[in-house]
């Protein structure tokens, strides 16, 4: 062998493991979620794999239980109030830190970026001690104002990110035109950002609607969410209904992660500027 | 229009200091409400309740059966971010040297977990790991063992679990930076004689640190806070700080302990995300020496 | 016939009084003074970080002077916002609103002024032909070149009839011979129209191309202000003679004091006596810079003027560019017309450098 060929082969050797790993990781990344969804409709009692039978038994479980139900209806409901607020909250927040002078733009910095620092564990007894004694607790209101601040942080990130991309000076020709800072926002600058701030509300759902460690703590025995609802399955008992409910969960993200990517492209095309 | 109005209200090119803050200010009364004040009275009940005292955080600190805790918890966040800092790095390096398609699975694959219920995910993992779990079910079929083996509620099952839910909390930073480093770098090392392996040595490798760096700082702190998986996961002799402030304050109800134990919590994590900015800011001149 | 919107009898003047803008420490603009005439083309020319971009934004609106006040028609507009100006502007990179298409765009600034549906699309049409764009009104921007969406930006500016039109760079994103092209052309719409124009370009040939006056700024002070060929022939500091146009400067002491316009005695460095004309009074003894330009140079034999070297000869056909080394080492620049005595010189003769005093002009070495 030569000495450019034994090089060559040690060279594609190293690759290729380095490539063998990768694709192991990926198969371990992937392996649990995707061996829930075909235990989910096997028939038995407890869940094997592969199953031996088809049933959508534990489907029918679900819809039929009014606890599953109301969790899930508490959670949508949650997530809807949650991704408006968030997004409005969020986009306004975003725009004075950019176009805006902003008096201890530092601190409030430090405010936005705070939930995401600080471990959710501390956050959610905490608000579960306030809420307590406010009241709040397995309400609506109380619910959407924790998601709302956890959310918040990546609604921030998303729109400012479109926000640096947007060139500045297409407010400035807009203002020349005759358009006040408003109407500037309306016609310009929002049509502009749209795929950023659908994004920022995609984000702000999912994280609302997935949230469990504060939902653990400020759910109500009658007013719980999904999350709280699917640990307390898990804790009591591991029925073959959870399976079903994390597959249609699992299903959902797939959705979610796909239809943003469309909604995305579609929105960037119309928008494209010129030269791009 | 001749004089000049007063500075507040100045709007041009940017908006003025009252639109600013009528634009942040939902913001920021929600931020009051929802981190500030409730932060603010869970620290105030760990040093003021019933009297101004430190002998929360004394308790919290110095009796065995909590430091156990601590040093369990900091134990199983450093195994976490080791062990998924070994498995992200060749899918990132993978997922840089990959284009199109390839490339638009591999983050698929990176992103479906990322965004899918932490819940599912460590649900996921209990039925893989039960006493009838899949991986049993499959030891025993091909025979490997005689008896189901106890998998679950184990600190092993935790920093796998744990591993899992935050690898790619890992893999995206170093995909980042191995993404930026421009192809003629490794091209120009290996014209000027070094092999493959100095390449990535010396080059590759320290180039990808800044998103070495930020991932693994992300998955530490993430791991020292977790509360989902090692309560589920983990049994009554894997606690963890979190399960331990959960315990502390729905079935103790105590609340100043809970406090104290948060706060020591908080000041680990920003010890440590003081640090990284630090660091971040000394990788910088590593990298231009 | 062009279907533009004459609006002369609508052209304003504009009144820069005393203009300071400061950011940070640095003035960017130190107390400018200036007056546009109506219906004026004039163009703020300098180096970057002059200020002359600075001074464009604050007529505009987007900027707010720290000392001064600006007048457009008499009217002192220094504090109002720039959406209530009622001035047409142009972006150096077009800034043509991607989502919306050709004729959205030049409408847009007639919805901002709540014209009808009906009306706003026959008026940005006919802006639409007078820049030559007919057709192209459902294009979207992206679907356009250069040239052409600068047209359009053109005509988004117009469209409302503003009393003053503003240009920032406009030009400078376009290739070479699109750029001359389009000087032309914004030319012969600025006339047609009538508009007042103020210009901002760091470009000299455009400046004396296409305006009716230039003003040239430096380090955010007015050099000089004036037409293309007082700027050229007669350049009141070394700033301008360099900045405009090639130029030679030589380095040396008056012999003698003259009053502004009067000849002045120069001893260059090097030792040369040499004549020139003072642009301010000079005292004796004072160090000056002589500018000269290349084309009022003349060589002949070594003992008839400075004995200089020849470096180079590079022939152009129907003239011959010299660079000559005086004694002293300064580098000189001139051109000889095909024919002439000295017309091909070899490398390394020497020859006797020689100009008129009137040509040649004396500026203070001020700090």
């Amino acid at each position: 062998m030569s000495v450019s060929e034994r090089t060559g082969r040690s060279r594609h050797a190293g690759r290729a493991a380095i490539g063998a790993v990768a694709y192991a990781v990926t198969v371990f990344l992937l392996l649990p979620t995707l061996v829930i969804m075909p235990m989910s409709v096997g028939p038995e009692r407890y869940l094997r794999f592969p199953p031996n039978g088809f049933s959508l038994r534990w489907y029918a479980e679900y819809f039929g239980d009014a606890d599953w139900i109301n969790a899930t209806l508490f959670s949508l409901e949650i997530g809807v109030v949650t991704t408006l607020t968030a997004t409005v909250v969020g986009t306004m927040l975003a725009l004075a830190l950019v176009r805006g002078r902003l008096p201890g733009k530092g601190l409030v910095e430090l405010l936005v970026v705070g939930p995401v620092i600080v471990p959710h564990i501390a956050l959610a007894v905490a608000m579960f001690l306030v809420f307590e004694q406010l009241r709040l607790t397995g309400t609506l209101l109380g619910f959407a104002m924790a998601h709302t601040i956890l959310a918040l942080p990546f609604v921030v990130f998303t729109v400012l990110a479109a926000l640096y991309r947007f060139d500045a000076d297409l407010e400035r020709a807009a203002l020349s035109c005759g358009a006040g800072p408003i109407r500037t926002f309306r016609h310009v600058t929002l049509p502009l950002i749209a795929p950023g701030v659908v994004s920022a509300a995609l984000f702000a759902f999912i994280i609302s609607f997935d949230e469990a460690v504060v939902s653990f703590f400020i759910s109500n025995l009658d007013r719980k969410t999904l999350p709280r609802k699917m640990f307390e399955d898990i804790d009591y008992n591991v029925s073959p209904t959870l399976a079903a409910v994390a597959t249609m969960l699992t299903l959902l993200t797939i959705a979610a992660l796909v239809g943003s990517h469309l909604i995305k492209s579609r929105l960037d095309r119309r928008t494209r500027t010129a030269g791009s | 229009m001749s004089a000049r109005p007063a500075r507040w209200l100045l709007g041009g090119r940017h908006y003025s200091e009252v639109a600013s803050l009528a634009l942040a200010a939902p913001f920021l009364i929600l931020a009051f409400v929802t981190f500030i004040l409730p932060l603010g009275s869970l620290l105030h009940e760990s040093l003021f309740l019933p009297t101004p005292t430190l002998a929360h955080y004394e308790r919290a600190l110095t009796e065995p059966v909590y430091l156990r805790v601590m040093l369990r918890t900091l134990r199983i966040a450093a195994l976490v971010t080791i062990l998924t800092l070994l498995l992200a790095w060749p899918l990132a390096w993978l997922m840089a040297r990959s284009g199109g398609l390839k490339l638009a699975i591999l983050v698929a694959s990176v992103l479906l977990p990322l965004w899918t219920s932490v819940l599912v995910r460590t649900y996921a993992w209990m039925v893989l790991l039960q006493k009838n779990g899949v991986i049993n079910q499959f030891l025993i079929g091909a025979g490997i063992t005689g008896e189901p083996l106890r998998l679950l509620y184990t600190e092993g099952a935790v920093v796998l679990a744990m591993s899992h839910v935050l690898l790619p909390f890992m893999v995206l930073p170093i995909f980042s930076a191995l993404r930026g480093i421009p192809d003629d770098y490794s091209r120009a090392a290996q014209m000027l004689g070094a092999s493959e392996w100095a390449t990535f040595r010396e080059v590759i490798f320290p180039l990808s640190l800044p998103g070495v760096t930020s991932g693994c700082l992300m998955v530490f702190l993430l791991a020292l806070g977790f509360f989902v998986t090692p309560a589920l996961i983990g049994g009554p002799q894997q606690m963890m700080i979190a399960t331990l402030v959960s315990q502390q304050v729905r079935e103790m109800l105590d609340w100043s302990f809970a406090g104290a134990l948060v706060g020591v919590l908080l000041a680990f994590v920003l010890l440590i995300a003081i640090l990284f900015k630090r660091a971040v800011r000394l990788d910088r001149f590593v990298g231009s020496a | 016939m062009s279907q533009s919107a004459a609006v002369s009898g609508r052209s304003v003047g504009i009144d820069i009084e005393g203009l300071v803008k400061r950011f940070g420490t640095v003035k960017a603009v130190d107390g400018v003074s200036l007056a546009v005439e109506p219906g004026e083309f004039l163009a703020l020319l300098g180096p970057s970080g002059s200020g002359k971009t600075t001074i464009l934004m604050a007529i505009a609106g987007f900027e707010y002077p720290d000392e001064g006040r600006i007048r457009v028609g008499g009217e002192d507009v220094t504090w109002v916002p720039p959406s209530r100006r009622n001035l047409g502007m142009v972006f150096q990179k077009y800034t043509l609103f991607p989502h919306m298409s050709v004729l959205e765009n030049i409408a847009f600034p007639l919805k901002m002024r709540g014209v009808n549906r009906a009306e706003r699309e026959e008026r940005a049409r006919a802006a639409l032909a007078t820049v030559r764009l007919d057709g192209y009104g459902e294009r979207k921007p992206s679907q356009l070149s250069g040239g052409q969406q600068q047209r359009v930006a053109i005509a988004r500016a117009i469209v409302y009839k503003p009393r003053v039109l503003l240009m920032d760079e406009p030009l400078s994103a376009l290739d070479k011979n699109l750029r001359e092209e389009m000087q032309i052309e914004t030319k012969h719409l600025q006339r047609e129209i009538g508009v007042t124009v103020v210009f901002v370009t760091h470009d000299q040939t455009e400046a004396l191309t296409m305006a009716d006056r230039v003003a040239v700024l430096d380090q955010g002070r007015l050099q000089q202000i004036g037409s293309p060929h007082d700027l050229y022939e007669a350049p009141r500091t070394a700033f301008v003679a360099g900045f405009i146009g090639e130029t030679n400067f030589c380095e040396g002491r008056a012999r003698g004091a003259a009053a502004a316009g009067q000849r002045i005695g120069v001893t260059l460095d090097g030792g040369h006596a040499v004549e020139a004309t003072a642009v301010e009074a000079t005292v004796e003894g004072a160090s000056v810079k002589i500018a000269i330009r290349p084309e009022r140079l003349s060589v002949a034999d070594p003992a008839s003027g400075i004995a200089a070297r020849v470096e180079e000869a590079i022939y152009a056909g129907n003239a011959t560019t010299l660079l000559l080394t005086l004694p002293s080492g300064q580098p000189i620049r001139l051109r000889v017309p095909a024919g002439g005595a000295h017309a091909s010189p070899t490398v390394g003769e020497m020859v006797g450098l020689s100009w008129r005093a009137e040509d040649a002009r004396a500026f203070g070495d001020v700090a």
